[in-house]
């Protein structure tokens, strides 16, 4: 309405202007506006109102007041902007991008259809040719051909075999199993490599074969050995359950009460049957095994003098000995070797040295020293073990009545002989007496070459290996043989002796006097250092009585005194301490051997003032003979 | 001595042993091959004792291979039974210990 009122307006001023347009127009001339009956009757004033015309984007059909359900908001809210697109027209085209993804698509299957167009039969190579599409199967003519085809009638064949032989096999696969079996292997593989070693040795060969067949063969008792050991050992344990219990554990406590006193508790005895009549003439601790000990039986009594015995005990076992070694004459001494266990050196009364080897089946020993090879012509009184020598063969020194320190040393299959010294009894009176009998000697502990001989006369020889003629000095120690000279195990200088003089004396080798002497009212058999204090020994009488010293403790007097055996007229021949336990053995001239325990007196420790920690070592011990030596030593000076 | 004498002898000793009641020796199948027990009870001793001396060892050697069980003692009221196993045999002694 508004439009066509616009225009009449217009064509209103160009009929007042009418006559500058001109009469040319024919179409224009002859008509005469006419004024439309519903048009607009408008005054001048609105008549010259101008109207702006703005030409924008915006799509009027476009609805302008688009509400919608805000379902956030609960309520009906307009739209803000409205889409002010209006298409007029669609057409969908064909075309595509020939890069585009559906381009290279359609060209591949074009490739395809052509390459295999050639195969096609007649009538469709025209169809196709034009077309350069697959056929796609789609709904509206799509046929599918299907056939059936003949099925074969289904046959079954089948046998029947023996089913194989069944057996049921269950074990356990424990990890120790399989331990087992890898160590099994690996000792084959090694069994394996040491005969392709051996492989030109066949004569042993066959030999070895045979033995292996007689083995199996045998009673299989002798498997049992080992475990009849344990078994003997646990019943013999159950027996003497006390006595372990108390060598274990027991402890005295009453000698908090005494003060200067011990006692000694009696342990385990052991005895053999047919070791009866022998008296108890060595006696020996093992090093390495600390249970283990050697007891050597035969007679100090010249005129019984018969067979003798080698046995070897266990504190596990007090009812019977571990090794059996019986011999043709008495021993009289022996020593076990400190690094290996089982070389045992023994001293016989017929003056031989035999060293028998505990690893050997065997009875008889590995060396024997006969007439030719330079035995003793006496009663062989001790043997000791020394470090190997420069050839690393082992070698012992035995020193005899005959007057000779003798060397021994083991070479491959023989023992050869070195005499070191030989004892000679100063000439009095230009007559050349006869060669002093050696009744003990000791090595000294840590310097190699000195050693100290004690003799029947009753003097003290100390020697040295290097010179065979002189002795470095001589001490008349007692009036009666010298039974047994021991160096203290701490103190370099100290040295003790004891005599069937009944008395025990106690050395600096470096004073020619005794530094203490103690009377014990009996013949003495053996006198022993501890092991674990520089100032305590024990002395064993032929009264049947253990006499227990400690100088730091009584200077005097024995700290303990104790007899040991039940009857009175057994005389005590042998003493000596275990290395680690607190125990000594004693033997008897029964045959006997007795194990008793020390109480605590006996084992004491130097006390250090409270505060101070208590030093341990031999410096200890050491010091606190020095400490008694000193107090010794000094008055002699002054006197001096 | 020889090394079957010297066994035999200390099996003896152990027989004649202050307390002991019994010895049976058992081999690696469980059946006792010497015994100074009668049969009865020799026999549920040792089908007894071996499977235990078996757990037992199995036990011990499971918590470490290089291991090995020396000996087994089961002490009751009455007595005490000790089994000392080997790789091939069982000895296995009862004892009053209390005797």
């Amino acid at each position: 309405m508004l439009l066509m009122s616009v225009w009449s307006c217009f064509f209103g001023q160009d009929e007042e202007d009418g006559t500058e347009t001109g009469e040319g127009d024919e179409w224009m001339q002859g008509k005469t506006l006419i004024k439309p009956l519903d048009q607009l009757d408008l005054t001048e004033a609105e008549l010259k109102e101008e109207f702006t015309r703005i030409l924008t984007a915006n799509n009027p059909h476009a609805p302008q007041n688009i509400v919608r359900y805000s379902f956030k908001e609960r309520s009906y809210k307009p739209i803000s902007s409205v889409d002010q697109l209006a298409v007029h027209f669609v057409l969908e085209g064909n075309l595509l991008h020939q890069d585009s993804d559906e381009a290279r698509r359609q060209r591949a299957k074009q490739g395809d259809v052509e390459e295999g167009g050639g195969e096609e039969r007649a009538d469709s190579v025209e169809s196709k040719a034009g077309k350069k599409e697959q056929k796609i199967t789609n709904q509206f003519n799509f046929s599918e051909r299907a056939s059936q085809t003949l099925n074969n009638p289904l046959r079954e064949r089948g046998c029947q075999t023996e089913p194989p032989p069944r057996a049921n096999f269950s074990a356990t696969a424990n990890q120790w199993e399989i331990y087992d079996v890898y160590l099994e292997v690996l000792q084959k593989q090694e069994k394996n490599k040491e005969k392709a070693k051996a492989v030109p040795k066949k004569d042993d060969d066959k030999g070895k074969k045979k033995m292996m067949l007689v083995e199996t063969q045998s009673d299989d008792i002798t498997k049992v050995a080992k475990v009849a050991k344990i078994i003997e050992r646990m019943v013999n344990q159950n027996t003497f359950d006390d006595i372990a219990q108390d060598f274990k554990y027991f402890e005295d406590a009453s000698d908090e009460y005494r003060e200067q006193e011990g006692t000694l508790l009696p342990l385990w005895k052991f005895q053999y049957d047919k070791a009866k009549r022998l008296s108890v003439t060595a006696l020996c601790w093992n090093e390495s095994y600390k249970d283990l000990f050697a007891v050597g039986l035969g007679s100090y009594d010249f005129t019984k003098q018969g067979r003798g015995m080698l046995v070897f005990y266990s504190l596990k076992n007090s009812t019977f000995p571990e090794y059996i070694y019986p011999t043709t004459s008495g021993i009289l001494c022996l020593d076990i070797h400190k690094h290996l266990p089982y070389l045992v050196a023994v001293g016989f009364y017929d003056g031989c040295v035999a060293v028998y080897n505990l690893k050997e089946e065997t009875l008889q020993p590995i060396y024997k020293s006969t007439a030719k090879s330079g035995k003793h012509t006496d009663p062989v009184w001790q043997v000791k073990w020394q470090k190997d020598d420069m050839d690393n063969n082992h070698n012992f020194f035995s020193v005899s009545s005959d007057g000779r320190v003798v060397s021994w040393t083991l070479v491959k299959n023989e023992l050869v002989f070195t005499d070191i010294i030989k004892l000679i009894i100063e000439i009095f009176d230009n007559v050349c007496r006869p060669a002093a009998c050696g009744t003990s000697f000791d090595f000294h502990k840590q310097i190699d070459y000195l050693f100290l001989v004690g003799t029947e006369e009753g003097k003290i020889h100390k020697c040295s290996k290097a010179y065979s003629s002189q002795f470095l000095e001589t001490y008349n120690a007692h009036n009666m043989a010298v039974d047994a000279v021991k160096w203290n195990h701490f103190h370099t200088k100290v040295f003790i002796s004891c005599s069937s003089d009944w008395t025990v004396k106690i050395w600096d080798h470096t004073i020619k006097t005794p530094m203490f002497t103690f009377d014990l009212n009996a013949s003495v058999g053996d006198v022993a250092w501890s092991p674990y204090s520089s100032t305590v020994f024990a002395a064993v009488t032929t009264d049947g009585k253990v006499h227990t010293f400690d100088l730091s403790i009584n200077k005097y007097e024995a700290i303990c005194q104790q007899p040991v055996v039940a009857k009175k007229k057994t005389k005590l021949t042998h003493i000596e301490f275990n290395p680690v336990y607190p125990i000594i053995i004693v033997g008897d001239d029964r045959g006997y051997v007795t194990s008793l325990k020390l109480s605590p007196n006996l084992r004491k420790k130097p006390k250090e003032k409270k505060g101070q920690e208590l030093p341990k070592g031999p410096e200890v011990e050491i010091a606190k003979m020095e400490k008694l030596l000193s107090l010794l030593r000094e008055p002699e000076n002054s006197n001096a | 001595m020889l090394p079957k004498a010297e066994v035999e002898e200390t099996l003896k000793r152990i027989q004649t042993h202050k307390g002991v009641i019994g010895t049976i020796v058992v081999n690696a199948e469980g059946i006792p091959i010497r015994t100074t027990l009668d049969n009865s009870t020799t026999v549920q001793y040792a089908g007894l004792l071996h499977q235990l001396t078996m757990k037992a060892r199995s036990t011990v050697r499971d918590i470490d291979p290089q291991n090995d069980l020396t000996f087994l003692r089961i002490r009751s009221k009455k007595h005490e039974i000790m089994v000392a196993p080997d790789k091939e045999y069982l000895l296995i002694v009862i004892q009053n210990p209390s005797e």
